[in-house]
């Protein structure tokens, strides 16, 4: 339990401690994980079998007939 | 343009920018590390400051690019549903130890390694730069094993029944030589690519006559460190050259531009393909060319008298030499197309397993059935020729002027040397180029294919409409532009601040 806490007191103070580019960089991560997952993701790439088919049989089905047919 | 096309496009695209950043963060990891260790060792400030600044342009870089390799997952799911599907359980366990390991190593230590500074011991916290270099290094390893998985296809077995190539043995997938060299061979680029990055700031800041003390330390580390990994780098260009003369036959031949094969063939060192030339036309293969005599051979087969087959054996066929023609194999795909028809449509138990049989006794020429014609098998020539002679041309290049900077660093009359040290700045770019290059060699000239004879990039696509996945493409063009803008406005801000030992 000491150990989590002080792990846990660690990541604290070092984001507390962050310096300016610090904030910087976490700020443009957010937003680039925000666009690709909130935006890119949802609007943009949904997975194409996932969309389709429920099943992994009617997945494996379907691609089966793209190559045969 | 086609859905493939654009497909193709976006991906390479996506797959380029994402790769502007995993070199320097693959060899500058190691750089800090070393950085870090000389700082454990000889407990001086001057030494502890160094690896502080190029920690944070590895943070820099970390920042803005950690993630953008998802997008390539995002284009798998939804461009290539087929491919996906096909090879999903090759990819699944190698990509999951990658995430695993580079979540607990690598987001695990790092933040002990910007985090750590006189807040853990000083031996753990040395050890966390390393951890994090390893942890970077290993999660590029399942990465690249997935990616030689598809250039040489071993340990697996398709089952017609769910579509999908099953792995039989791991042990097969991550020790092929191909996997092998082509780790070592993308690792040590990161390496040269960021030990010329850390010798050109640092020529910078020599050229400007800041930090003189902290550039010429940055440089002796960088040069040392980046003339051993570009001969090593050389060694595994050769390993893997040989790999792709076993494998790859067609692809070695786009990267040498040769058309008739032979004995004793010689090795480019420069050319100029012949304008316009295509496969059975009776022009030269080149324009100009200058080879050393037998070295092609030597370095395909390891015999200076070795049979290395040019594009028009490989379509055409060399029964000699062991080699099916394209349109024989073109037969043999579509039998096993039509074999896994049979298979997937007969009732008959009896008719289902002899289809089997002739579908497993096919599979190897697959791809082959879904061509349109026999010169759909050739990848681009003159772009593989090119990228490959550009990039081996770079590699050697970068082993000379890792050479000189150390000898001179060694002498201590660098600063001495005001055209080197241009040279060595101007040379930051020509890293990333001759890595790009790397990739366009590696990903060009295995077209057609996805999977190397198995499945070609036609087969390999959802069935979308090219203009969703043209919005996409700009869509990724416009964030990346912005994320590339970002990281270069960001660093050379940081860079132009220096290190803190002699800002006044």
């Amino acid at each position: 339990m000491k150990i989590i806490k002080s792990i846990f007191y660690f990541y604290v103070n070092g984001f507390k401690n962050i310096d300016k580019l610090g904030i910087k960089l976490w700020v443009i991560i957010a937003i680039k994980l925000f666009i690709m997952f909130a935006i890119l993701k949802i609007f943009f790439f949904p997975d194409f079998l996932n969309s389709k088919f429920d099943s992994d049989k009617d997945k494996g089905n379907y691609v089966i007939e793209t190559l045969i047919n | 343009m086609s859905l493939v096309d654009w497909s193709r496009a976006q991906f390479a695209l996506t797959a380029i920018y994402h790769w502007i950043f995993v070199p320097l963060t693959l060899g500058l990891s190691f750089i800090v590390a070393f950085m870090h260790t000389m700082y454990y060792r000889t407990k001086l400030e001057k030494w502890k400051n160094t690896t502080k600044f190029w920690m944070k342009i590895f943070g820099i870089n970390f920042a803005i690019g950690v993630a953008t390799g998802i997008i390539l997952e995002f284009e798998f799911g939804t461009n290539w549903s087929n491919y996906s599907w096909i090879v999903g359980d090759i990819f699944g366990a190698p990509l999951a130890i990658e995430g695993i390991l580079a979540f607990f190593l690598e987001s695990t230590f790092i933040a002990v390694m910007f985090f750590g500074w006189d807040r853990v011991s000083k031996k753990f916290h040395m050890l966390s730069s390393w951890f994090v270099a390893v942890g970077s290094n290993l999660s590029a390893l399942w990465i690249l094993v997935a990616n030689a998985w598809m250039q040489n296809p071993v340990g697996m077995q398709f089952n017609p029944d769910t579509a999908r190539n099953e792995m039989v043995n791991f042990w097969e997938i991550l020790l092929s030589p191909t996997a092998i060299y082509k780790f070592l061979h993308t690792i040590t680029n990161g390496y040269v690519v960021a030990s010329l990055f850390v010798i050109g700031i640092s020529a910078w800041f020599i050229l400007k006559g800041r930090h003189l003390d902290f550039a010429k330390r940055s440089i002796r580390i960088a040069a040392i460190f980046g003339l051993v990994a570009s001969l090593v780098l050389a060694y595994t260009g050769d390993g893997s050259a040989y790999n792709t003369a076993k494998d790859q036959p067609m692809k070695l031949a786009a990267m040498e531009g040769l058309y008739e094969g032979g004995n004793e063939q010689g090795l480019v060192t420069v050319g100029i393909p012949t304008l316009g030339k295509k496969y059975g036309d009776d022009k030269n293969d080149y324009f100009f060319v200058v080879k050393i005599p037998y070295f092609l051979s030597y370095l395909a087969t390891r015999d200076f008298g070795g049979y290395v087959p040019g594009v028009n054996n490989i379509i055409d066929g060399d029964i000699e030499h062991g080699i099916i023609s394209t349109e024989e194999r073109m037969k043999k795909g579509k039998i096993a197309i039509n074999a896994l028809k049979e298979y997937k449509t007969s009732d008959d138990k009896t008719v289902k397993d002899e289809a089997l049989i002739t579908f497993r006794e096919n599979y190897n020429h697959f791809g082959y059935g879904f061509l349109p014609n026999k010169e759909s098998a050739i990848p681009n020539v003159p772009l593989t020729f090119y990228s490959f002679h550009i990039m081996v041309g770079l590699g050697f290049y970068f082993i000379f002027l890792f050479a000189v900077i150390l000898y001179f660093s060694k002498k201590h009359t660098l600063e001495k040397k005001k055209p080197l040290l241009k040279i060595a700045l101007w040379s930051i770019p020509l890293g990333f180029i001759a890595s790009e290059l790397g990739w366009v060699v590696a990903e060009v000239g295995r077209q057609p294919w996805t999977i190397q004879d198995i499945l070609p990039t036609m087969a390999s696509t959802s069935h979308l409409s090219a203009s969703s996945v043209q919005t996409t493409f700009w869509l990724f063009a416009a964030l990346f532009t912005v994320l590339l803008i970002a990281e270069i406005k960001i660093m050379t801000h940081q860079i132009k601040s220096g290190p803190k030992e002699e800002r006044s």
